[in-house]
């Protein structure tokens, strides 16, 4: 069975993220309920007719994809596989405004085709001319964990050699709207460094899109080795501690051999108490980072998360805006993390030095 | 006439997403798809759309879309004629 290898990584998130020769240098502090991504010049990138039918979503994908195959110098892949919580919101959004504006009259075309949730993928693929496997998982906060697990699969068995694997989420008016009613939204606008301290019900909501060209022969420059992904739609959380056990045991790990355990704490009282369990149990030794502070909550900020783990095993540094305890490793040569989004999908990702 | 051409230049740009393009950029005579604005099928569906919905004009022949939209000009042309509203 491969190996497989993070050759390269590309993040388009709330902070200066989509420059790969900077590692959070500067954070934006923000303070807001709801935050969106710094935006790279989708125009360097993507030619003017094919940008003027992609939303947001389409773009930030695309744009992270071109980032992720340049940093690995390639020009092509054998696969691009996508995760997405809610897919091409913005023009689902539009057609449907469109239908109940006009009375199911006068459809035009351009937003219909844009909406569905593999489209992300589609114009990837369209651009690069790939032919290959073109997949994308919808299944809530585990979307991107999916994708992967099922490019790890195929790299695995040498199904594939290199494959773009990425998780994108945009920000739609109605969708962020429909959020704040049901409260799954914060009330009140938050400091990105005073989340973890809010202590109040909901998130903050963001959008985003990370990509990562997986391989199976190590590249020069490669982040990372990745070593196991495992999902469970439902886990209660006085099953989590065993479920990690089980886990660990299956990668022939224990808790002392996690370097740093990375958490999607999302600042949600009702909900963040699935993190605590790790963080003052069985984890509490162990350097603990988060991530949500900075790029918001989305279905695939799992996958900012994946980011920050490969940037720091890269760079062998922890930056430190991430830290969430005093404890120090000197080196950081196995990653875990953990995400879950309002207590299911939960996910345990291992990343180990290449 | 004029009112007209202008209008429909704006309505081009804005629903077709037309970003680094200006009003005073497209000339009447221009052709709209190919070699001139560019424009494609898709686009030529969304022209058909906001006919109905802004001139109340029903295109049954798709073929006489092709000679409708062959610029600001012959659609200005041909909105005139037929508006119904």
């Amino acid at each position: 069975m491969s190996k497989v290898y993070i050759s390269s990584v590309a993040s388009i998130s709330s902070q200066r993220t989509f420059d790969n020769s900077e590692f959070l240098d500067e954070i934006i502090d923000h303070d807001d309920t709801v935050l969106s991504v710094v935006d790279p010049n989708y125009k360097d990138y993507i030619p003017p007719a094919a940008a003027r039918r992609m939303a947001k979503g389409i773009k930030m994908g695309v744009v992270a994809s071109k980032i992720a195959l340049q940093e690995a110098e390639l020009e092509n892949v054998d696969a691009i596989i996508t995760g997405t919580g809610l897919g091409c919101t913005v023009d689902s959004e539009k057609f449907v405004s469109a239908l109940i504006d006009n009375d199911e009259q006068y459809l035009t075309p351009t937003s219909f085709i844009q909406s569905t949730h593999n489209t992300v993928g589609g114009q990837i693929a369209l651009g690069l001319g790939c032919k290959g496997y073109n997949f994308t998982y919808v299944h809530a906060s585990i979307s991107f964990e999916s994708a992967l697990l099922d490019a790890q699969l195929q790299l695995e068995n040498d199904e594939a050699s290199t494959i773009l694997v990425g998780g994108v989420d945009e920000s739609g008016d109605h969708t962020v709207k429909i959020h704040r009613l049901i409260n799954h939204i914060k009330k009140e606008k938050v400091k990105s460094s005073s989340l973890f301290k809010s202590k109040t019900k909901g998130a903050v909501f963001s959008e985003g899109a990370n990509f990562f060209v997986l391989s199976n022969s190590k590249k020069n420059g490669a982040y990372a080795e990745l070593g196991a992904v495992a999902t469970y739609n439902t886990l209660a959380k006085e099953d989590l501690n065993e479920a990690l056990t089980v886990f660990l045991k299956e990668n022939h790990l224990d808790i002392d051999d996690i370097d740093i355990l990375v958490m999607g704490n999302n600042g949600d009282v009702a909900f963040d108490g699935w993190y605590h369990e790790l963080s003052d149990g069985s984890f509490k030794n162990t350097p603990q980072v988060a991530f949500k502070h900075l790029c918001g909550e989305f279905y695939t900020a799992s996958a900012f998360g994946t980011w920050l783990a490969a940037k720091m095993i890269k760079a062998q540094r922890v930056p430190e805006i991430v830290k969430l305890n005093k404890e120090a490793t000197t080196q950081i040569n196995t990653v875990l993390l953990y995400n879950q989004y309002r207590g299911e999908n939960h996910s345990f990702t291992l990343l180990h030095k290449c | 006439m004029g009112d007209i051409k202008q209008e429909l230049k704006s309505k081009i740009i804005e629903q077709l997403n037309l970003e680094d393009v200006t009003v005073d950029e497209i000339a009447d005579n221009d052709p709209l798809f190919g070699d001139g604005l560019g424009l494609d099928s898709i686009d030529a569906l969304e022209l058909i759309v906001m006919l109905d919905k802004d001139y109340g004009i029903k295109l049954s022949d798709p073929k006489e879309g092709k000679k409708i939209f062959e610029s600001i000009e012959t659609m200005a042309n041909y909105i005139t004629a037929n508006k119904t509203k």
